[in-house]
Order: structure tokens, then C-alpha cells, then sequence
């Protein structure tokens, strides 16, 4: 493997692994043999939940083993943090049973999952700066004296002996905001493991970690193994999982579809799992005939989000921006619409280089953006639907400052109309509408600026199947009529279906651009995790 | 009945109008005309004060130096006037109005450019205002003497039934009225506190936005530091302590969200008149003051009750209906 770090390279690390292997609680294992027959430490079986409009797990069984690292794989939105809420008690599931050591469970708070032995360990970890590495870890459950006072000594004591079995040395004393990101991980861990835990969800551990780092986390992964635990790894990386993991599980669209050894899957065959379903499901694209170029980026870049990001749009046609989340999309789009200042690079509508400084001005210029969470961007709850509508084009409706109130309801009226807005009045609050209808609300409000560009973000995200098909139409329509539009989605289907030209994005960076015609999947997906 | 119920203006004017029957039950002329005149004159400063107090809690701030800058713009116009009887009265208005707006521009300078808490920088200006006030006065009084007839008695005057102070109260409600339901500036302070970051979004200049707010805010201090001077006839360092908080109780009577985002100026003008008859009533019925306090403070819990209880009733019915939506397609 390279960049795998072993022996000489070790002291120049913040936290090193010590060598030798100390087992930490000798009592709670399972005997290693039981390991080539084993029977599930947690098993579910049928899991449904749906949320309004989505059924966001169906039917799902999963088993998890002991000494063994089962790896949960699927693009974003395929089910695997809802699963992680139902395994920690955050979720109750609608249908199915979980089964811990054979028995049924219920999980129906986060502590239950804990007393049933569950623990996880979140993409961002939730620890308190202020506080000491041994309070961190034992926050909420510390060792008492008989007085009911915190006891210390045990404190300090049991968070050293739990760091020790880590293989790892960080003063227990310190002050958390004191530690590296990394060894931040390992109080993390160190505070799922304080409860007597047999299972432990990693989620996305590695995401914030260095090559370095990872490795030193495989390390202690391969420890938790040894002791009998049973480890949900869940990770956008494939190199990781063929590496850690010994099992797969593959869900898409809230589906189990595939699961079984690593060892007799190969690579393409899981990517092909992930995407699945067959592309050319019926995405109604239109061909629209591309018109000048309306809109040309070139080495946009930003300090900390992404870099040189280059790109032509032309008029009509729907450019996809896909990559894994965290690649900086949205980031790039929302500096695109002046919330975030680019550092670097240069933009040219129609012709004439622009500077876009605000949203303000980027409206002006005639590009918008369509958030990707509508509640908490796109509308303003407690106003009115007509006034929601016409935000964003008060400059143009408004006259030396004052409103005018006739010309905002007819604005409102149009775009009501055309979206078959369903609301009693459009004097309502947003807020009181369904949340398909806000939806109309938020694409209404922006295509009545009159925009040169749109861009959408996720624009289907958490939308049932059939207002999913009825949106696209719509995309569709926007580019017939000559808008040139952005579409950022993680769902490959949307993204294969609707785009004319395909940008990738990766960890900040343009991992490249692709026409229609080689437009496939695995080459999308390839891009995206950078496993070319 | 519901829907009267669930309009918190008309339900406040109706306990209003309770209260008013209820104490001229015990004080026969509490109800006639002149004495609800005088009450509404005797409550114009703080519908001034409480108006500029809405507009800034309506951006999700708080603005509790308007007291200060009342007493120290008063000071100032008031010594102004002692040392030049010759300045028109009118320049002198306005130069309350600029004082006020310049104090309100500091406190929104340094939310919106530093981007301090507005809560710690206007108790910050708070101490500095009244500070300056003493600083300006050296501690001393502006006395009915020192002041000319016009500054003292222009306020006073009565014209159909109503002293000029009331009409001024008037002007200022119908001025913000139209501001806040007809200007892009009342439209964008809505936005602003309702959902920030939609209104970012929307194009709006959330931190531009607020500053103003404070300016405004700040201006119909300065306003009533003139007001209260020539009312009161006397001006000195400590002239309306603590009268940023009945501005803002009067709001959050009347019905402005202290999250933002939500509010009506007649709300606000029915908060403050709530709190003018509370005021006027208990020593005519023979209440000891001290229980005004008790009272109103009570009367704001309940307000702030009622608030959440209405908003999160709103928050059933959303979830009723996708509910039903989602039943609906389900079967369909």
C-alpha cells in the first residue's frame, strides 16, 4: 500500500501506536474461533421508514458479525443514515425487527441502542473544547465516589487504560481544543468505546483524516475486530473498504441490493450495484438545439472550497455538476451567485467579463440559484406566497423604493398559475403549504427575476418518484425556452438523464468534463471517488 | 369567532376595550372621550419609541440603548434651546432626529461591520449614552425657565381634541405604516428576521438591512428626546430609565416575534396602549403604581405564551396536512 506508514516513520506523528497488543476487556469476548461460523452479534430484518414523500429504507435486512467490518456502500441518498439513526435509537423504524444477540430489541431512545451495546461514531464528532480528554470520553456517564461526586481518579485512570488498549498516548489531562483533528478522532472513539459497546457504527470516519491518519485508524479498526466487535464501516472510498472490510452491504434508493463477501466482489461489480437500475429509465431530456455561449467560467477558484473550476454554458443547454458531497458543488455555485467571494478566475455572460459580489448582483446579471434546502433557504416562512415570489424581484417591481402591490400579485398570479400552486390564498404564509408546493414557491420566486442562468441545486433531493419526473419535465421546458442551466445532483440517474454535458467534481478540484456521448456511470463514478 | 380569536390585533384591541369598560365600571369618566385622548397623549412617546423598537427586534435584534439616546438628544436640544431662544424649533427637531440617528448608526455600525451581539453592544451604548448625557449636562437640570414658550408649548397644543404630541404619535404610525407595508426597506426588514439566509439569497443586504433598523430606531429616540423634554419640562441625566424596556414589552404585547420575522405596527401601537391604560388606570381605581409593573411584566409572560402557543399550533396543522398528503397518494 503506499504512503502505509509502518515502524521508522512513526515518531514524527502527533500520537503514535504502540506495538504490542493488550487486550482491554479479556471477559466480554467472544472465543476468536466462533469467527468462521459465527452468528450475528445485530441483525435487521425488513426495516421500512418512510418520511413524507419518501420511502427512505424498504424492506432492508442487514447482519453484522462479530470480528468482522461490514462495509455499507451507496451513493448519497440511498438509506444509510437513516439506517444509522434506526441502529442508534434516532429513528424508530415503521416496520421490521432488530436482532441483538438473536434477541428482538426495540430501540426506542438513542440510550436504549447504547444499553444494547450500539454505539457510533459520527462523520463530525461531537466533543466539547473546553473540556479535559477523560471528561470528554466519559461525559454523561463518569465514575462517581459514594458521595455522588465525579470520581477523578477512576476518571483519569479508566480514560488512560481505555486510550491504552487505543495503542495510543494523549495526556487525559489536556484540554480537548489542545489535541490534533486526529487524535480528536480517538477521543471519539475512545467515548464510544467507554460504553460497553459490541457494536460500533463508524460513519464516514475517514473523511477529515490524512493517508496517515487512516491508517492509524485501520490499525485500531483491526484491534476492535480482534477484541469480537462487530463494525458498520461506512465510507465513500472503495480503497478503504477493500482494505478494512470483509463484508459488503450495497443499498440504492432505500434498497438492500446486494451484500456478501469482498473477497468474491469485485470493484466494478459493486459500483455497478451502487448505480444499478437501468440509466436510460425515462428522464423526458428534450433535445434542444445549444445555443451561443452564454455563460463562460474560467479557473474560478476559492481560498479554502475549490479551485480552478473552468467551464462553458451555453444557451439551452443543462450542465450536471456531480461528486461525492463534500467535493465543493454547492460551494462553487453559491460563490457562482455571490454569497462566497471567489479568490481567483473570472466570469464572462454574454460576452462581458462580470464581477458578481453579491447575490444582489448576481440577480441583476440574471443568474440564480435554486437552493438545495428549501426550508432554510428558499422561503421565507411566516410571509405571504405572493410576497415570497416577488423577493427577489422587488428591484425591478418596486418604484424609487416604494412597492407596488398590484405588480407583485400579478408576477405571483403568473408563476401560481403555471406551477398549479395549490394554496387558498396566495395572501397565505408559505409556511402553511405542503412541501411540494413550497417548492413551486421557491422555483417560482426565481424564475420570475426573468434569469439568464439557473442554478439548481439538488433539485429532486427528497421528493417521492413522481413529482421527481414532473420536475425534469419542467428542467426540460426551462432549457426549450433558452435558459442555460446548472444542475448539481448526487443522483446519478437524474444527472446521466438530464445533462447535456456532465462536470465532476472532486475533494475542490475539476476531475473532469464529459459530453453526452461518453456519459457512463461507472466513469462518473470513477471520477468522483478518484479510483480511475 | 375563531378567526377573531386567532387575530391577535383584534384580540388585543378586544382586552383593551375590556379593560377600558372595566375600569370606568369603578371610575365613572374613564371612558370619555377626553380621558382616552389624554391617555393616548400621555402613551405617544413610547408608540414612538416602541415603533422603532419593532422595527429592530423584527431583524432578530434588540435595541435597549433608545432610552438613553431619548435622555441624552433631550439634554442636548434642551440646552441647545437654553443657550440659543433664537434657532427655530424646527431645526431643532431636526436636529434631535440626526443626534438620534447617528447614536442608532453607531449601535448598527458595530452589529453590522463587527458583527457584535446587538444585545451586548446596545447595553454597551445604554451606559455610554446616559454617560454622555451627564458628561454634556455636567450633571446639571435644563429647567421650564431656561427653555422658550415655543419649544415648551408646541407639543402641547391642542388641535381637535388631541395635543400636538398625540398628532405627532399619529404621523409617526401612518409614516411607518407605509414603510413597513409599502417600502422595499419595511419589506426587506421582514425578510431579514424571518429567514436570513433566504434573504441573502433573495438578494437582500441582511447586515445593510439591520443597520438601518437601528438608525430608524434611533432617530424616533432622538424624536422623543425632544418630546419627553418639553412634556416633562425638564431635562436632566436620568429622564426615562429604564423606558427601553416598557418599548419593548409594548412589542412583545402587541405581538412582534423576538425571533424576527414576524410583527405589525398595530400591533405594536395596541401593545403600548395596553400598557398607557394599565398606566393610567390603577391610580385612578386606586391600585398602588408598583403593581403596574407587576402587572405588565405578568401580561408580557402571558403574551409570550400565547406567541408560542399560536406558532406551534400553526406547526401541527402543516404536519396534519402532509400527513393527509402523503395518506392521500398512498391510497391513490
Amino acid at each position: 500500500m503506499p504512503g502505509r506508514a509502518e515502524g521508522g516513520e512513526v515518531p514524527h506523528q502527533r500520537f503514535y501506536l504502540k506495538l504490542q497488543v493488550q487486550p482491554m476487556n479479556s471477559a466480554a469476548q467472544p472465543p476468536l474461533q466462533e469467527r468462521a461460523h459465527p452468528a450475528p452479534l445485530l441483525e435487521m430484518r425488513g426495516i421500512s421508514k418512510s418520511f413524507p414523500g419518501v420511502r427512505a429504507l424498504d424492506n432492508v435486512d442487514i447482519a453484522l458479525y462479530p470480528g468482522t467490518v461490514t462495509a455499507l456502500i451507496g451513493e448519497n441518498g440511498a438509506g444509510k443514515s437513516t439506517l444509522v439513526k434506526i441502529l442508534t435509537g434516532i429513528y424508530q423504524p415503521d416496520e421490521g425487527e432488530i436482532l441483538v444477540d438473536g434477541k428482538p430489541v426495540t430501540f426506542g431512545t438513542a440510550q436504549a441502542a447504547t444499553n444494547h451495546g450500539v454505539t457510533a461514531i459520527h462523520q463530525e464528532t461531537v466533543l466539547f473544547d473546553e473540556l479535559s480528554v477523560a471528561e470528554n470520553i466519559y461525559l454523561g456517564h463518569a465514575p462517581k465516589t459514594r458521595l455522588g461526586l465525579v470520581d477523578w481518579k477512576a476518571l483519569n485512570a479508566r480514560s488512560l487504560a481505555l486510550l491504552h488498549s487505543l495503542e495510543t498516548t494523549v495526556d487525559v489531562r489536556a484540554k480537548l481544543k489542545e489535541l490534533s483533528i486526529a487524535q480528536r478522532h480517538l477521543v471519539a472513539i475512545a467515548r464510544a468505546l467507554s460504553v460497553d459497546s459490541n457494536i460500533v457504527i463508524m460513519d464516514e470516519p475517514t473523511a477529515a483524516l490524512s493517508r496517515k491518519e487512516v491508517d492509524d485508524l485501520f490499525k485500531i479498526i483491526e484491534r476492535l475486530k480482534s477484541q469480537g466487535k462487530a463494525i458498520l464501516f461506512i465510507s465513500h472510498k472503495f480503497d478503504e473498504v477493500y482494505e478494512i472490510a470483509e463484508n459488503y452491504a450495497v443499498f440504492r434508493d432505500g434498497r438492500a441490493v446486494g451484500h456478501g463477501s469482498l473477497k468474491d466482489a469485485s470493484q466494478n461489480e459493486i459500483v455497478r450495484l451502487m448505480v444499478g437500475r437501468s440509466v436510460d429509465q425515462a428522464f423526458p431530456k428534450v433535445d434542444v438545439k445549444l445555443g451561443e455561449t452564454v455563460l463562460d467560467v474560467a479557473n474560478y477558484s476559492h481560498p479554502t472550497e475549490f479551485r480552478d473550476i473552468s467551464f462553458e454554458l451555453r444557451r439551452g443547454e443543462i450542465l450536471g455538476i456531480y461528486g461525492l458531497v463534500g467535493a465543493g458543488r454547492s460551494e462553487f455555485c453559491q460563490s457562482l451567485f455571490g454569497v462566497t467571494r471567489p479568490s481567483g478566475g473570472s466570469l464572462t455572460l454574454e460576452g462581458r467579463e462580470i464581477t458578481i459580489r453579491s447575490p444582489r448582483d448576481a440577480i441583476a446579471h440574471g443568474i440564480v440559484y435554486v437552493p438545495e434546502e428549501r426550508g432554510r433557504h428558499g422561503t421565507v416562512a411566516q410571509m405571504p406566497i405572493f410576497q415570497n415570489i416577488s423577493l427577489p424581484s422587488l428591484a425591478r417591481t418596486s418604484r424609487a423604493g416604494f412597492l407596488r402591490s398590484a405588480e407583485e400579485f400579478a408576477l405571483a398570479r403568473r408563476y401560481a398559475e403555471r406551477f398549479d400552486l395549490r394554496a387558498a390564498a396566495l395572501s397565505v404564509p408559505v409556511g402553511t403549504l405542503s412541501g411540494g408546493n413550497q417548492q413551486k414557491v421557491v422555483i417560482g420566486k426565481w424564475l420570475a427575476t426573468r434569469p439568464k442562468v439557473i442554478i439548481l441545486d439538488e433539485p429532486t433531493k427528497g421528493i417521492d418518484i413522481g413529482s421527481k419526473a414532473a420536475v425534469h419535465a419542467f428542467i426540460s421546458e426551462l432549457a426549450a425556452e433558452g435558459l442555460s442551466i446548472i444542475m448539481v445532483s448526487s443522483e446519478l440517474p437524474e444527472i446521466l438523464g438530464m445533462s447535456d454535458r456532465v462536470l465532476v467534481m472532486r475533494e475542490g478540484l475539476s476531475a473532469g468534463l464529459f459530453d453526452r456521448q461518453s456519459l457512463d456511470a461507472e466513469t462518473l463514478v470513477r471520477a468522483a471517488t478518484g479510483n480511475a | 369567532m375563531n378567526r377573531i380569536l386567532k387575530n391577535r390585533e383584534i384580540l388585543l384591541f378586544g382586552i383593551i376595550a375590556i379593560l377600558v369598560a372595566g375600569f370606568s365600571s369603578r371610575a365613572p369618566g374613564f371612558a370619555s372621550p377626553k380621558n382616552l385622548a389624554g391617555i393616548f397623549n400621555d402613551t405617544s412617546i413610547l408608540i414612538i419609541l416602541a415603533l422603532g423598537q419593532m422595527a429592530v427586534i423584527l431583524t432578530k435584534s434588540i435595541d435597549l440603548s433608545v432610552a438613553a439616546n431619548l435622555a441624552f438628544t433631550g439634554m442636548a436640544v434642551a440646552m441647545l434651546n437654553a443657550a440659543h431662544p433664537e434657532l427655530p424649533l424646527a431645526l431643532l427637531i431636526v436636529i434631535a432626529l440626526g443626534i438620534g440617528s447617528i447614536l442608532g448608526a453607531i449601535n448598527g455600525l458595530l452589529v453590522w461591520k463587527i458583527g457584535i451581539p446587538p444585545i451586548v453592544v446596545t447595553l454597551g451604548t445604554l451606559t455610554i449614552y446616559r454617560g454622555m448625557a451627564f458628561v454634556l449636562s455636567g450633571g446639571g437640570w435644563v429647567n421650564a425657565h431656561q427653555m422658550t414658550p415655543v419649544f415648551l408649548n408646541t407639543p402641547r397644543h391642542v388641535f381637535l381634541g388631541l395635543p400636538i404630541l398625540g398628532w405627532a404619535a399619529v404621523a409617526i404610525v401612518i409614516l411607518v405604516y407605509i414603510m413597513m407595508v409599502s417600502t422595499f426597506f419595511g419589506r426587506a426588514l421582514y425578510a431579514s428576521g424571518g429567514n436570513p439566509t433566504a434573504a441573502v439569497y433573495a438578494g437582500i443586504d441582511v447586515g445593510r438591512t439591520r443597520f438601518f433598523a437601528f438608525v430608524l430606531s434611533g432617530a424616533l429616540a432622538g424624536l422623543c428626546g425632544y418630546l419627553w423634554v418639553s412634556r416633562y419640562a425638564v431635562a436632566y441625566v436620568d429622564i426615562a430609565a429604564g423606558f427601553e424596556l416598557d418599548s419593548i414589552a409594548a412589542c412583545v404585547i402587541g405581538g412582534i416575534s423576538t425571533l424576527g420575522g414576524i410583527g405589525t405596527v398595530a400591533g405594536t401601537v395596541l401593545g403600548a396602549l395596553f400598557l398607557g391604560v394599565i398606566k393610567n388606570a390603577l391610580p385612578v381605581i386606586d391600585i398602588s403604581p408598583f403593581w403596574q409593573m407587576a402587572i405588565s411584566g405578568a401580561v408580557i409572560i402571558l403574551a409570550v405564551i400565547f406567541n408560542a402557543r399560536a406558532e406551534k399550533r400553526r406547526g401541527r396543522i402543516i404536519l396534519r396536512d402532509k400527513a393527509a398528503k402523503t395518506y392521500s397518494e398512498a391510497t391513490a
